[in-house]
C-alpha cells in the first residue's frame, strides 16, 4: 500500500486525494509497522524543519523510513518532506535530518543576483527546469515549462550536485527543486505536486508508476 | 517583468457563494464548489474562501465546502473568516486547506500570529488586513468584515504582522470591494514597499488593466471576485491579456 506519513504537520487530505486521482489507493498513518509494510512512502510536510524531525522521532518513524529507503522502496519527500531528506538545516535549533541525501538546508537570501530585494517566503508558480545529464522519470510527459507551486523560506543544497534533477529560478538564482538519491529510489521535490494542478498530478503519477 | 498569481476569492455565507459591495448588500450566486471547480479547470492559481459571517457567529463554517473542493481542485486553498485559535486553524487544515487568513482574532490578540506560524509554519499564516482610508488620508485597519474600527495604522500593522511571523498579507480595500472601479493603487504600493513578504491584493479589480496596475504597484497576487462570478470574463482570458500587457503569469 502507498503510505502517507502522518506526523501532524501536513495537509494530508490533499496528498491522499491526489494519489487517488492518479488511480491508486493510499493510507495515512503514523504507525511504524504500517510504514515497514508500505509499497511506497510519501513524506509530505509544511512547517519548520526541527519541529518536523522532532515529531518523526517522537513517533519512532525515522528508523522504519530509513530502513525502507535502504531496502529500495520508492520514497517521495514533498516540500519540508524533501528538506528533511537532507543531513541538516539551519532553520531553528540545529537538528539532524534523515541524511538520505548529504547536504544542508539554508535560508533563501533576501537579495537576488541583481542585488534587488526579493520576497521571502518564496510563494508562487515557477517553471521546474530539468537539471543534470539524464532526464528524471518524474518529468515524463510534462511540458518543458512545467510550472509548479512553491512555498518555502529555506532551500536545499546537496553536497554532491549530481543529486540534483531539477531546479527553479528565484531572484535569478537556481534553487534546488528535485533531488534523487544515488540508489535512485528516493526522490524529493521542493514544490507541492498535490497543489500544482495537472502538471503536479502528472509528476505524482510518474512517481507512482515506479512502484 | 513582474509575475503574479491570480486568486479567485469566494465569499461564502452558509452554503452559498455571495458577493456584496464594500462587503455589504449580499447577493446569492450559488454553490461555491461549482465555481471553484470551474475556475480551477480554467487555470486559476489559488482559491480563497471567506466565511463572511463567521466573525459574527464566532465560528467558521467552511470545512465541508473545503473538503469537497479538495476532491477535484489541485491548487492551494486559503480559508478565512472566524479563525480565532490554533484549534480553529487545525480544523480547517484537516479539512484540506493549505493556509488560513486571520484578521479579527489577530487584531484582538496579535500573539496568535506567532502561535500559528510556529505551529504550522509561516506559509500557513496569512495576515488579512481590511483597509479603509480615513478623512486624514491615512489607512486604518477594520475588522468584523469591514464594520469595526481598530485604530491600527495599516502600514504599521502590516510590518508588525510580518515581524510576528505572518508569511503573506491579504490586503483588502474595503472602499473598493465589489465596486469594479479599480484597485486602490496607493494602498497597494504603500503596503508592498513596507513589508518583505508577498502581498495578495483584493478589492475593486474590474478589468485586466486594474490587475496590471496592481502588479506594477508591487502586488505578488491579485484576488478577483465579481468579474469572474458574474461571467464578465474568464481566468484564461484574463491571463492571456496579462501576458500581452507584459505581466508574467502561470501559463500551464
Amino acid at each position: 500500500m502507498i503510505t502517507i506519513v502522518d506526523y501532524g504537520l501536513s495537509n494530508l487530505l490533499s496528498v491522499k486525494r491526489a494519489v487517488e486521482v492518479c488511480g491508486e489507493k493510499a493510507l495515512i498513518t503514523s504507525d511504524p509497522q504500517v510504514i515497514l509494510d508500505a509499497s511506497a512512502i510519501i513524506l509530505p510536510g509544511v512547517g519548520a524543519f526541527a519541529d518536523g524531525m522532532n515529531r518523526l522521532r517522537e513517533l519512532d518513524l525515522e528508523a522504519p523510513m530509513l530502513q525502507k529507503v535502504r531496502d529500495g522502496t520508492p520514497f517521495l519527500g514533498i516540500c519540508l518532506g524533501m528538506q528533511m531528506m537532507f543531513s541538516s538545516s539551519e532553520e531553528g535549533e540545529p537538528t539532524a535530518g534523515l541524511d538520505i541525501i548529504q547536504g544542508s538546508v539554508v535560508r533563501i537570501p533576501d537579495l537576488g543576483t541583481n542585488g534587488k530585494h526579493q520576497r521571502v517566503p518564496h510563494v508562487g508558480w515557477e517553471p521546474t527546469i530539468e537539471y543534470g545529464e539524464d532526464k528524471d522519470s518524474l518529468f515524463n510527459g510534462t511540458a518543458p515549462n512545467r510550472e509548479c507551486y512553491y512555498v518555502h523560506s529555506y532551500e536545499a543544497v546537496p553536497d554532491d550536485r549530481s543529486r540534483i534533477r531539477g531546479v527553479c529560478l528565484y531572484g535569478g538564482r537556481e534553487v534546488v527543486s528535485v533531488v534523487r538519491n544515488i540508489d535512485g529510489n528516493a526522490v524529493g521535490c521542493q514544490f507541492h505536486p498535490e497543489k500544482s494542478g495537472k502538471t503536479g498530478l502528472n509528476i505524482l503519477q510518474n512517481f507512482l508508476c515506479g512502484i | 517583468m513582474p509575475k503574479i498569481r491570480l486568486i479567485s476569492r469566494l465569499d461564502v455565507k452558509d452554503t452559498n457563494l455571495v458577493k456584496g459591495i464594500q462587503l455589504e448588500g449580499l447577493r446569492k450566486l450559488g454553490d461555491p464548489n461549482r465555481f471553484a471547480r470551474e475556475y480551477y479547470e480554467n487555470g486559476i492559481d489559488e482559491i480563497l474562501y471567506l466565511d463572511i459571517v463567521a466573525s459574527l457567529y464566532n465560528r467558521n463554517n467552511l470545512s465541508d465546502i473545503v473538503t469537497r473542493t479538495t476532491e477535484d481542485v489541485f491548487v492551494p486553498i486559503t480559508v478565512a473568516g472566524g479563525i480565532r485559535s490554533l484549534e480553529d486553524v487545525r480544523k480547517v487544515l484537516m479539512a484540506g486547506a493549505d493556509k488560513t487568513a486571520i484578521n479579527t482574532a489577530a487584531i484582538k490578540r496579535p500573539e496568535l500570529i506567532t502561535e500559528v506560524a510556529e505551529a504550522y509554519g509561516r506559509q500557513c499564516m496569512v495576515l488579512s488586513i481590511e483597509a479603509k482610508k480615513n478623512s486624514d488620508g491615512k489607512y486604518e485597519c477594520y475588522y468584523d468584515n469591514g464594520r469595526e474600527h481598530s485604530h491600527l495604522d495599516v502600514l504599521e500593522w502590516a510590518k508588525r504582522g510580518e515581524d510576528l511571523g505572518a508569511g503573506e498579507i491579504l490586503l483588502t480595500s474595503v472602499d473598493r470591494d465589489g465596486l469594479q472601479r479599480g484597485m486602490d493603487l496607493e494602498l497597494i504600493q504603500k503596503v508592498c514597499t513596507s513589508v518583505g513578504i508577498p502581498v495578495i491584493c483584493s478589492g475593486g479589480a474590474s478589468c485586466v488593466k486594474d490587475i496590471v496596475e496592481a502588479a506594477q504597484a508591487g502586488a505578488s497576487a491579485v484576488s478577483v471576485g465579481s468579474i469572474l462570478h458574474y461571467g464578465k470574463t474568464t481566468v484564461s482570458q484574463i491571463k492571456e491579456e496579462l501576458i500581452k500587457q507584459g505581466i508574467e503569469v502561470r501559463r500551464s
